[in-house]
């Protein structure tokens, strides 16, 4: 029992351990085996499959669903850098199915349509990490309690508008300082309103930081998108539809790359950001209907 | 003593904080730039993605002077993607710095999934290793000293002022003994 339980927590490790080592990159969504290598030559840490970009799945609507798994396989002879690929909240058979091919890292996102209204997938119980959206200190933490091994912020993917994404980093690093000074008597209080575990808010408080990696995503579009959500804190970006909806995705892929290694150098920012073509069509998020919000998605 | 670690990407806040451990007055510093590399000691390339990190360091002109400080003996310790980086040959594709008399083979332990932990003997010491998306070394050069085993296989080597890890010391936090024994080789390139 001992072995197992160690085993069982050296798993946990290296799957957070994973996500340290995808720091101060970019993973970049990628519709086939193509995109992939122009994603891997620009420098991507690792790419997320898909079958339609946030952009798309916004527009076109349906039920969106995992990939087809002879699509990621495609993906994963492609490239040498890891492969994550998405699977529907609460769907725990499409995440096994992820597992049995052997996908690096798992995203139970809120960009496909949900399959459960109630309950996020018990990622405990699978050896391959997971990475979860989140708004704030409390969603991040029932996430990481369910085993997610990575967190990203939520934004409100497809729109190529960075402010939900502000907004959800913002709200994090608030309420992680909040807790930094607050007393062991006022922990379990603060845990309760977050809705999030005891112990995890105590872990934070501790560390003054989330246990797990934490990188931004949903709306990032520019070079200057990416890095002003590392200046904001982000361990690293996703980039989703702002770089293969965009007018050239190669150079757009290489520009942001460069602009989170020098996400605080304001010169290498605005050579990467010259001449690079149109970025993706944004749309407004603020008069944006309540049931058109991917990030509502996820409790 | 002032000692870098190659800031581009990847496992570079872990290295900082286990330099800063060994001794508190060791400068443990972020290299992004030309002017920082040329303030430092001894030079840790991190964890991260080998393909990232080349692109990087030719974009922003970083492989003549890394190259030219190792070869007037500066110390460099690679880890995983940095180990991949200073190697003489990477199967299937061209090399990087090209300084380490190795062989070695990208991912070879499998994907995710395959990474795991381990505990071996390192130049003595009984340390824990973590392999995460590991490389192969699969071939050690005739002046190269195997420093660790693991499976039979060389997993951490060192060749003059080179030092390279095949596994991830930086990723345990209690244990700085390995971060040691590179301070150790810049104290002794600084006599």
């Amino acid at each position: 029992m001992a072995v197992k339980e160690n085993k069982t927590n050296d798993r946990k490790l290296l799957n957070r351990n994973l996500a340290q080592m995808l720091k101060g990159g970019v993973i970049m969504d990628v519709t086939s085996a193509e995109q992939a290598q122009i994603a891997q030559a620009a420098g991507a840490v690792a790419v997320m499959a898909l079958e339609r970009v946030p952009a798309d799945i916004r527009r076109e609507g349906g039920v969106a669903r995992m990939s087809d798994p002879k699509m990621i396989a495609e993906i994963q002879n492609a490239v040498t850098i890891p492969v994550m690929a998405k699977v529907r909240i609460g769907h725990f058979v499409e995440a096994q199915i992820l597992e049995a091919i052997k996908v690096d890292y798992i995203d139970e996102s809120e960009v496909l349509t949900p399959a459960d209204d109630s309950y996020h997938i018990d990622k405990n119980k699978f050896a391959t990490p997971f990475v979860c959206g989140a708004r704030d200190l409390g969603e991040a933490l029932r996430r990481i309690a369910e085993g997610a091994s990575m967190i990203r912020t939520k934004g409100e993917a497809g729109t190529g508008n960075v402010v939900e994404a502000v907004k959800h980093m913002r709200k994090m690093k608030t309420q992680i300082a909040e807790v930094s000074v607050l007393g062991p008597e006022q922990l379990a209080a603060y845990a309760k309103d977050i809705g999030a575990p005891y112990e995890l808010v105590k872990l934070v408080a501790k560390n003054k930081a989330l246990p797990v990696v934490n990188f931004a995503a949903g709306g990032i579009a520019t070079p200057a998108d990416a890095a002003l959500m590392m200046q904001l804190g982000a361990d690293g970006v996703f980039v989703g539809s702002g770089i293969f909806k965009s007018s050239d995705p190669k150079a757009r892929a290489e520009a942001i790359v460069k602009a989170v290694a020098y996400y605080n150098d304001p010169t290498i920012l605005a050579g990467v950001s010259y001449g690079l073509g149109k970025a993706m069509d944004g749309v407004d998020v603020e008069n944006m209907a309540d049931e058109q919000r991917l990030a509502k998605r996820g409790w | 003593m002032t000692i870098g670690v190659l800031a581009l990407q990847g496992s570079v806040a872990e290295h900082i904080k286990l330099i800063k451990s060994v001794n508190k007055k060791i400068d443990a510093v972020p290299v992004k730039t030309i002017d920082e590399l040329a303030a430092v000691d001894g030079l840790i390339i991190p964890g991260g993605e080998s393909t990232t990190l080349r692109i990087l360091l030719d974009e922003f002109k970083l492989y003549t002077p890394i190259r030219t400080r190792v070869e007037a003996g500066m110390p460099v310790w690679g880890t995983c993607a940095g180990l991949i980086l200073l190697a003489n040959r990477i199967e299937g594709e061209r090399s990087y710095f090209g300084l380490l008399d190795i062989d070695v083979k990208r991912n070879a332990y499998g994907r995710q999934i395959d990474s795991f932990v381990t505990e071996g003997d390192f130049a003595g010491m009984y340390v824990g290793m973590v392999f995460i998306r590991a490389p192969f070394i699969t071939r050690v050069g005739p002046n190269v000293e195997v420093l660790a085993e693991h499976d039979g296989r060389a997993v951490a080597v060192k060749q003059d002022n080179i030092l390279a890890t095949v596994f991830h010391p930086e990723l345990i936090a209690r244990d700085n003994r390995i971060h040691k024994y590179f301070i150790n080789m810049v104290e002794e390139s600084l006599k």
